[in-house]
């Protein structure tokens, strides 16, 4: 069975992913509407929508830094030059996504393809650096300077004096791809307890994800690939070979910018705002730590990552006291109460220090990351089951530790 | 002309700042090898020991005051600070108002402690360990460290005063001739640039001229040889990090007065000292300093109304600016040894 | 153009059709619920969506505790607080339109893009009808935009700039707090007053869109009672230190320094100006002296000694002596063991507000809601006679111009009030240059599904 190019297992292994990916809906939602496990939900358009661009983002980073070591630490300049591109097609054209999205790729490769140049003259933590102040350069002039260009502080949104000039008459007023509008559910079935949102944004961006985790599928097995690893193996014995290694390496930089751009953009197609944050150091540290955290240089990993750190930030946030009574409200006054202080250094205002902590424990434990994780869960298995099957460890290639020494 | 020597002032003691958080990074960082991203949560412990000998010196107990009322129309609880009853109010206040400098001697152990328990409970882990990781989890410890100082301390920047002869400030232009308050300059910041210049110095005497300093250089130089001719090197290391979580943690204290401590100023911190180090090149502690007041007194004169109506924004990207063009003139900073982080 | 957002409750109630498929989006656009997230149970949620992490944690805690205060009043349980001084009699304590209050929260992490993802996460997860809470004007306006997109009520929290009811005001927005403008028009009597009227600022202002309305705001003032503006310098966000824009100043020739700065900005750059002597100068023959135009309890703490006899001002404080600030001081203070701040009292007045005009109306449906609240007037809320205008949804009342106490008994009152400004001395029109202009409208109100 050979499908799009790809081996037989690279094919089951698409399938699996893309089965997951469509089926999302459900399995984010397992807890029974109205009971007190419903907090732990997931399966609302928004996060939904945040899993697959942030998947699509650090699939994108893991192609730079997983495959040829190089660890940028200003990629958040790209996704914000994605949103600003989309948020501005808005506000010149219409509320399509057609025009920014292509565009804001266009013009994240190109910012890429600038500050790569610049910054790959240099490699190691010299690198991250330049990539570092290339990116908070952008982010400080964001912010304050270049106000009339990004709206500052507040973000960029569109105006109702705005040019629009595509704007037809029934068109939609809020983003849509050819009238498709992306904060509409198009199927809200309950089944029981259980209620399930489907959501147009959710699934427009899970398509893109699927194409472009294709894309990252294909680029991970080709020749190029294994350039890519090969300079991170060894740069000075590929130097030696005759072979420069800056054209691959530059070229995985604005690879990975676009990804970056067209998450950025996407976030904006969800939601017509782009603020500054976007592009501060936080938030291309937060795409690193996710693609470290699911296990860099695998290609399920940086996508369990983005997963793992979103959920836990929208999710752990609002778990508050009236949450908290509820769960624990079966038990003697004196132990509930002790419970519930216990459970403040973790959920509700404390939601970074349980954060942190899964940091550490993730680290320390599985040095491979979450996916080294699921590959010690699908190993017990495994050693049930004779026959085999589940995870195929030729898809998650164990990488060498050394990542960026 | 006055405002040259007023910025150069300023920044001087912005770069003393900047050189002392460094100093600690780049024995850590530069030296060891180990991206410890908890170094800001380091520093702002330091400032925290600051706030926490404030408040120790400041534990009251309460008098009922009959004569006044609270908020709620109850009669007032007057605060007594238990140190004014014990040894009199002169001196109690006076040990109160000196908290400040106080906490030094209490950062010092405190900071030791915490850098030898970082050191082996978790570091030590991690030395052959890939970047990635180290970055992962000393920002997973960050965090850990600030959500506990905020669980304990709140949000809120805490008023952590220097003591009350060092309020205010002299005229530094009056003395050299200029008109008076053209160059006016606090003392606190004066006692701060002095400390600095005190901590460099010990930090580098202690690595040049003793014999514990000299093979420290000798493993930051060729670790495994050292090791081979018998000499515990990770002894000594661990040491080392413990002293550069004590400069770190020092310099978080001195700052306190400046800036007044809240949980978050590590992070404000971090991506600040890294470029810092980067700049004055990997594995080079005179590069770090020089890179701090480098840094420091350029974003001063950024700051000037001057250049700031000339270029708008230039103070808010110069030090990335800056960072930039050095490390594509000078490819390993302003000293950085060859082949440390370059691969 | 039809706009569906329905979310799970909306649905679950009319328990419509399935097996629609990618092609037919709208399908359930008619025979959906009336409005978005139309309560049908027994029961009607609220959004808090305060900060939890970052710089203003703990006044968005404190925003979190008066919510939590106003749900319980709502409720029926507690002492009732400002419900009993509250001019509209409507509200009785079983709910809102019977349907007991509950109530989910959220972290905005003062971060636009966070503020808006918990914001929706309530909306579509929670099935929230209004939104409050917040403590910086690009989260309000930012949020302000989203729930005017969903098809939600907004009471917009702690937001200070000019642009949240100005050149982005929002049909589902409503902001209580005071604004930029309004410290101005306060302030300037007060100074004139106690500087004269021959001084010359020199400010510092932090370069964003709020520190910059607040610039413009008190530098028209200002010159307006005869001063004179020697100079404005932008300061990057979370500078630290700020020596070097401080530092310039003494030798600008001004006489007062203006600190456009909110937080721990404020506490850094009043700090250091403190500790480079500016107030034991004389500049031009007269005292040296700095003026913070938006004061916080919060601020005020942070800064400690250093505020003594600074002016500023505030949009409500805890030691004013109506009858509704002293219910509601009680009720707080016996619940939580400390007086309210002043973002508290705007959080647990917008819920009270909110509640309010909802049953007046008969309804939870947004744009009847918001036809309840246009022009509203009412007392009993702490703030004095109180409209609610309907050309902007602005609240118009007192302003507090504050001081640093000289001698503070406790934590609590290192602010005391100096004078309270009355209303008309800080309305303005709703077509005022700094608010837009005529160009600004509220656009239409939105119900959403």
């Amino acid at each position: 069975m050979k499908f799009l190019g790809l081996s037989r297992k690279d094919t089951r292994f698409l399938i699996i992913v893309i089965l997951l990916t469509l089926a999302t809906p459900i399995l984010l939602q397992p807890f029974p509407e109205g009971s007190g496990l419903a907090t732990f939900n997931a399966g609302y358009p928004d996060l939904m929508q945040r899993f697959a661009i942030f998947g699509i983002f650090a699939i994108g980073f893991n192609i730079l830094f997983g495959l040829t070591g190089y660890l940028s630490f200003g990629h958040a300049a790209f996704l914000g030059v994605g949103s600003y591109t989309v948020v501005w097609m808005y506000k010149l054209l219409d509320y399509n996504v057609i025009w920014g999205l292509p565009l804001a790729v266009i013009f994240s490769g190109l910012f890429a393809l600038l500050i790569g140049y610049v910054s790959l003259r240099r490699s190691g933590i010299y690198f991250s650096i330049l990539t570092l102040a290339f990116a908070q350069m952008s982010y400080n002039l964001a912010y304050s300077v270049l106000t009339p260009i990004t709206n500052g502080e507040t973000g960029l949104q569109v105006y109702g004096n705005d040019a629009q000039v595509l704007l037809g008459a029934n068109e939609p007023t809020s983003p849509h791809f050819f009238g498709i509008v992306m904060r509409e559910n198009f199927w809200e079935p309950t089944f029981g307890g259980w209620s399930f949102t489907f959501n147009n944004g959710y699934y427009f961006t899970a398509v893109i994800a699927i194409i472009v985790f294709y894309i990252s599928l294909r680029i991970f097995r080709s020749p190029f690939g294994l350039m890519l690893r090969a300079i991170k193996t060894n740069q000075t014995r590929l130097n030696y070979t005759g072979i420069n290694a800056r054209p691959y390496t530059l070229a995985a930089f604005v690879i990975s910018g676009m990804y970056a751009g067209l998450a950025g953009g996407l976030m904006a197609a969800m939601d017509p705002l782009a603020g500054a944050e976007r592009m501060q150091w936080t938030a291309s540290g937060e795409v690193v730590l996710m693609t470290i955290l699911g296990g860099a240089g695998t290609l399920m990993g940086p996508i369990l990552g983005a997963g793992f750190i979103k959920y836990f930030e929208n999710i752990f946030s609002k778990i508050n006291d009236q949450v908290l009574h509820g769960w624990f409200a079966f038990l003697p006054d004196g132990l509930e109460d002790f419970l519930i202080g216990v459970s403040h250094f973790f959920v509700g205002k404390s939601w970074h220090l349980t954060l942190g902590l899964l940091f550490m424990l993730v680290v320390i434990f599985l040095p491979g990351g979450l996916v080294e994780g699921g590959q010690r869960i699908a190993g017990l298995f495994r050693k049930k089951k004779t026959t085999g099957g589940g995870g195929d460890p030729e898809h998650h290639p164990k990488e060498t530790p050394h990542v960026a020494e | 002309m006055d405002a040259i020597i007023l910025q150069i002032l300023n920044g001087l003691d912005k770069g003393s700042a900047y050189a002392l958080i460094a100093l600690g990074l780049t024995l850590i960082f530069g030296t060891l090898g180990v991206v410890n991203f908890a170094h800001g949560a380091l520093f702002m412990i330091g400032a925290f020991v600051a706030v926490t000998m404030q408040k120790l010196l400041g534990l009251s107990f309460e008098q009922i005051d009959e004569s006044k009322t609270d908020f709620l129309g109850n009669p007032l609880k007057v605060e007594v600070p238990y140190v004014e009853s014990w040894f009199g109010p002169d001196v109690g206040a006076a040990l109160i108002d000196w908290s400040v400098p106080l906490a030094i001697l209490f950062a010092i152990p405190v900071m030791l402690v915490i850098g030898f328990v970082m050191e082996r409970g978790l570091i030590k882990h991690f030395y052959k360990r890939p970047h990635a990781d180290q970055i992962l989890v000393t920002f997973g410890l960050a965090i850990v460290l600030q959500e506990l100082v905020k669980h304990f301390y709140g949000a809120n920047p805490i008023q952590t005063p220097a003591p009350d002869a060092f309020i205010g400030s002299f005229d530094f232009g009056a003395m050299i001739g200029f008109d008076p308050n053209v160059i006016i300059y606090p003392y606190w910041r004066l006692v701060y640039f002095l400390f600095a210049a005190l901590v460099i110095g010990a930090v580098f005497a202690f690595l040049q001229f003793t014999t514990f300093g000299m093979v420290v250089r000798a493993g930051m130089a060729d670790r495994e040889t050292v090791g081979l001719l018998g000499i515990n090197i990770d002894r000594r290391f661990t040491i080392m990090f413990g002293i550069a979580a004590a400069v770190a943690g020092i310099a978080g204290v001195m700052y306190a007065p400046i800036l007044s401590p809240n949980y978050h100023m590590g992070m404000d911190f971090l991506v600040l000292s890294f470029v810092v180090v980067v700049v004055g090149g990997m594995g080079s502690l005179p590069g770090a300093v020089a890179a701090g007041f480098l840094l420091g007194i350029l974003q001063s004169f950024a700051s000037m109304n001057e250049v700031k109506s000339l270029i708008p924004g230039i103070d808010q990207v110069i030090i990335y600016l800056v960072a930039i063009i050095i490390l594509l003139t000078r490819p390993r900073g302003l000293m950085g040894r060859a082949g440390v982080m370059e691969d | 153009m039809s706009k569906t957002n329905i979310t799970r409750r909306g649905l679950m109630k009319t328990g419509a059709a399935t097996g629609a498929g990618l092609a037919l989006p709208t399908i359930f656009t008619s025979g959906a619920a009336a409005f978005t997230n139309e309560p049908t149970g027994s029961t009607v949620t609220l959004g808090f969506n305060v900060p939890q992490t970052g710089p203003y944690a703990d006044e968005g805690i404190d925003e979190l505790r008066a919510q939590q205060l106003a749900v319980e009043h709502l409720n029926g349980e507690g002492d009732g607080g400002m419900l009993n001084t509250f001019s509209s009699k409507v509200l009785d304590g079983t709910g809102i339109l019977g349907k007991k209050v509950e109530y989910v929260t959220g972290d905005t992490q003062t971060k636009s893009d966070a503020a808006r993802a918990s914001a929706k996460s309530m909306i579509e997860k929670d099935g929230v009808v209004m939104i409050n809470g917040g403590s910086s004007s690009g989260v309000a306006v930012a949020v302000q935009g989203l729930c005017q997109e969903a098809g939600i009520i907004f009471m917009a929290g702690l937001t200070h700039s000019n642009d949240t009811t100005g050149k982005d005001r929002k049909a589902n927005g409503f902001r209580h707090f005071f604004n930029a403008y309004m410290s101005g028009a306060a302030l300037a009597p007060v100074l004139k007053n106690a500087y004269g009227t021959d001084r010359r600022a020199y400010h510092l202002t932090a370069d964003y869109t709020w520190g910059w309305t607040q610039q413009e705001s008190i530098q028209a003032s200002t010159e307006a009672i005869g001063w004179e503006t020697v100079n404005n310098v932008m300061t990057p966000v979370g500078a630290g230190d700020f020596s070097s824009y401080i530092a310039p100043v003494l030798n600008s020739g001004a006489d007062v320094l203006v600190l456009n700065h909110y937080g721990g900005d404020m506490i850094n750059s009043l700090t250091q100006a403190v500790q480079f002597g500016l107030r034991d100068k004389q500049v031009n023959g007269k005292q040296f002296e700095i003026v913070v135009p938006l004061y916080s309890e919060l601020m005020a703490n942070g800064a400690g000694e250093n505020i003594k006899g600074v002016y500023g001002s505030m949009n409500w404080n805890w030691q004013l002596q109506d009858e509704g600030t002293k219910a509601f001081v009680k009720s707080f203070g016996e619940k939580y063991g400390r007086p309210p701040s002043n973002s508290a009292q705007t959080c647990y007045a917008q819920t009270i507000l909110y509640a309010d005009a909802v049953t007046r109306a008969g309804s939870f449906e947004p744009c009847a809601v918001a036809a309840a609240l246009e022009g509203f007037e009412f007392d009993g809320l702490g703030n004095g006679p109180t409209l609610y205008r309907a050309e902007d949804h602005q609240c118009f009342k007192d302003v507090l111009v504050m001081k640093g106490a000289e001698n503070p008994t406790t934590e609590y009152d290192t602010l005391e009030i100096v004078e309270i400004t009355p209303v008309d001395q800080v309305t303005y029109a709703p077509d005022h240059a700094m608010f837009g202009g005529a160009e600004a409208s509220l656009g239409a109100c939105n119900n959403g599904a």
